[in-house]
């Protein structure tokens, strides 16, 4: 039998240092919703998504409670919405329809009104974008992404430029909530098609019909078992992180498998993600600093961070039998006491995140500018964190805020999205870099064939 | 279904009696029991079957639940599985 100590430890962890299941996501395919007009295909999706995921929320309260773990999110995401109305258009109707389906299926967000633009746009899709500001200004639940790089083809400089663009018009049309349309907005590169995570899930081409995604938690774990080995040397920190990160992903698994069989849906994957939040107590800067830090951007930072990123995912491999989505430790600046602050005390600046989304997902995630950056600027940052993701063959992201009407102090907009201090970005000028347009090729060692 | 009914809480007269009586009532069978004093706390885990019982999952945590509080014990059931998915390879 299980021994009492072990009943303790899992409910310990449960109990004082936050361990949960992030979110059970499932993916649905609408390919077979479109029809011959958007009205068509905005019917069929109502139908299609309500059904499948009608169910989704009362299925994981009901394993929360057989389980004693929390399930925090639920969600949904769908093939990109520009490919489904790629034929009728009508993109903005469909966004009404995902944003009622989150509504009624009781989930948190609703993600995939995504392109997919790495290499080349088609001028739907450059229409199919210029509609992301109003859309995220108009829907509660409904989050946007766009992949704009990959590894395989370089970098798309055109979409990348579009996106700077793209960002300041949904700031200034959320301006009202302190901008909170762009963190509903994610620019990828090498996104991937099966992530749990809000706000860049989508349900990629390549996924079946309907599929499970897990994504796992734990920063307060991890740092209460390096409390335990003060002192010892990074081999010993490396493996107690390698053992907890284990037993963590065992509840994902364990929490997928069964999603997946009650829902009637393909198991797809567990994403091995540490994902923090604003509670204090699971925080990943705290682990940083845990490891031996005055505070996370210190130098060291990101060497600490390579370590945590790398031990996480040995211990999760063998926990699961398909890793996938993001996999790696989050450092959103919002979602995270520990790196809030960070900033606030002037020891984490956006040039030493970067140089940490080197060693980890996913990339500048959840920062908050000067609503007066130029639009260039942020074009410029969105293509640093691309160049990083496609070198590196790793997925990168930004979620950058320039909060309308402010230029420092903090934003604040509640729940898991927390509160984030202003960042101050560098006010030289790329202007000329990002006017020229085009493709950054792909790097030599992408071409493996 | 296997579940893990935890117990902790003060020591005193009658712990077991209770819960088992509970558990009785609701036709679930006991297969393991271990227990064990930590820390002056009275700890005890219970493998139970509920595979005939005559309530739902929820209802059997809620009437452990009301016997914890008559008690002044913290009782919780959970399912096995977590359990073996978390600590056994």
């Amino acid at each position: 039998m299980i021994s009492i100590n072990e009943v303790l430890e899992t409910n310990r962890m449960v109990e004082s240092q936050h361990l949960d299941v992030r979110t059970v996501t499932m993916g649905i395919s609408l390919f077979d919703c479109i029809g011959g007009s958007a009205e068509e295909t905005c019917k069929n999706v109502y139908e299609k998504i309500t059904s499948y995921a009608g169910n989704l929320v009362k299925t994981a309260d009901e394993i929360a409670k057989e389980t004693g773990i929390p399930i925090v999110n639920k969600r949904i995401s769908v093939t990109p919405v520009s490919l489904i109305t790629a034929r009728t258009g009508g993109s903005e109707k469909i966004a009404e329809v995902l944003d009622r389906c989150s509504e009624v299926c009781g989930v948190d967000f609703i993600g995939g009104y995504t392109a997919l633009v790495h290499k080349g746009m088609t001028e739907y899709e450059k229409k199919f974008i210029e509609t992301i500001p109003n859309t995220l200004a108009s829907t509660k639940k409904l989050c946007s992404s766009v992949n704009v790089a990959s590894t395989r083809t370089g970098i798309n400089m055109d979409a990348v430029a579009l996106m700077g663009d793209i960002i300041k018009q949904t700031a200034e049309k959320t301006r009202e909530q302190e901008s909170i349309g762009c963190a509903k907005l994610v620019v990828f590169a090498n996104a991937v098609e099966d992530n749990p995570f809000m706000a860049g899930a989508f349900h990629g081409t390549g996924e079946a019909d309907a599929v499970i995604n897990v994504g796992v938690s734990g920063p307060g774990v991890v740092k209460a078992a390096l409390e335990k080995v003060k002192g010892a040397d990074l081999t010993t920190v490396a493996e107690t992180v390698k053992k907890i990160a284990y037993k963590i992903t065992r509840v994902g698994q364990f929490v997928a498998m069964e999603a997946s069989k009650r829902l009637k849906a393909n198991f797809g994957i567990v994403d091995l993600s540490l994902a923090p939040t604003p509670v204090t107590g699971d925080s990943v800067a705290h682990i940083l600093e845990e490891i031996g830090l005055e505070s996370v951007g210190a130098c060291g930072t990101t060497a600490c961070l390579a370590l945590l990123n790398d031990a996480v995912k040995k211990g999760g491999f063998m926990a699961s039998s398909h890793v996938g989505g993001l996999s790696g430790a989050f450092i959103p600046v919002s979602e995270d006491i520990g790196m809030i602050n960070a900033v606030e005390r002037g020891a984490l600046g956006i040039e030493k995140l970067e140089a940490m989304t080197a060693v980890c997902s996913v990339g500048l995630d959840m920062i908050a500018v000067p609503g007066s950056t130029p639009k260039e600027v942020i074009s410029a940052l969105i293509a640093d964190e691309a160049a990083i993701g496609t070198v590196n063959g790793k997925t990168t992201a930004v979620r950058i805020i320039p909060v309308c009407g402010k230029e420092s102090g903090s934003v604040h907009f509640g729940g898991l999205l927390g509160s984030a201090p202003i960042m101050p970005i560098s006010k030289f000028s790329p202007a000329a870099f990002i006017a020229r347009g085009g493709r950054i090729p792909a790097p030599v060692w992408a071409h493996k064939n | 279904m296997k579940a893990i009914v935890s117990v902790i809480g003060t020591d005193k007269r009658g712990i077991i009696a209770k819960v088992t009586t509970a558990l009785w009532e609701m036709n679930i069978n006991v297969e393991d029991i271990s227990q064990t004093i930590m820390q002056n706390y009275f700890t005890m885990i219970m493998l139970v079957d509920l595979s005939e019982a005559n309530k739902t999952f929820d209802e059997v945590s809620s009437s452990l639940d009301e016997v914890g509080k008559s008690t002044g014990v913290e009782i919780r059931i959970q399912s096995e599985a977590i359990f073996q998915a978390m600590h056994r390879i």
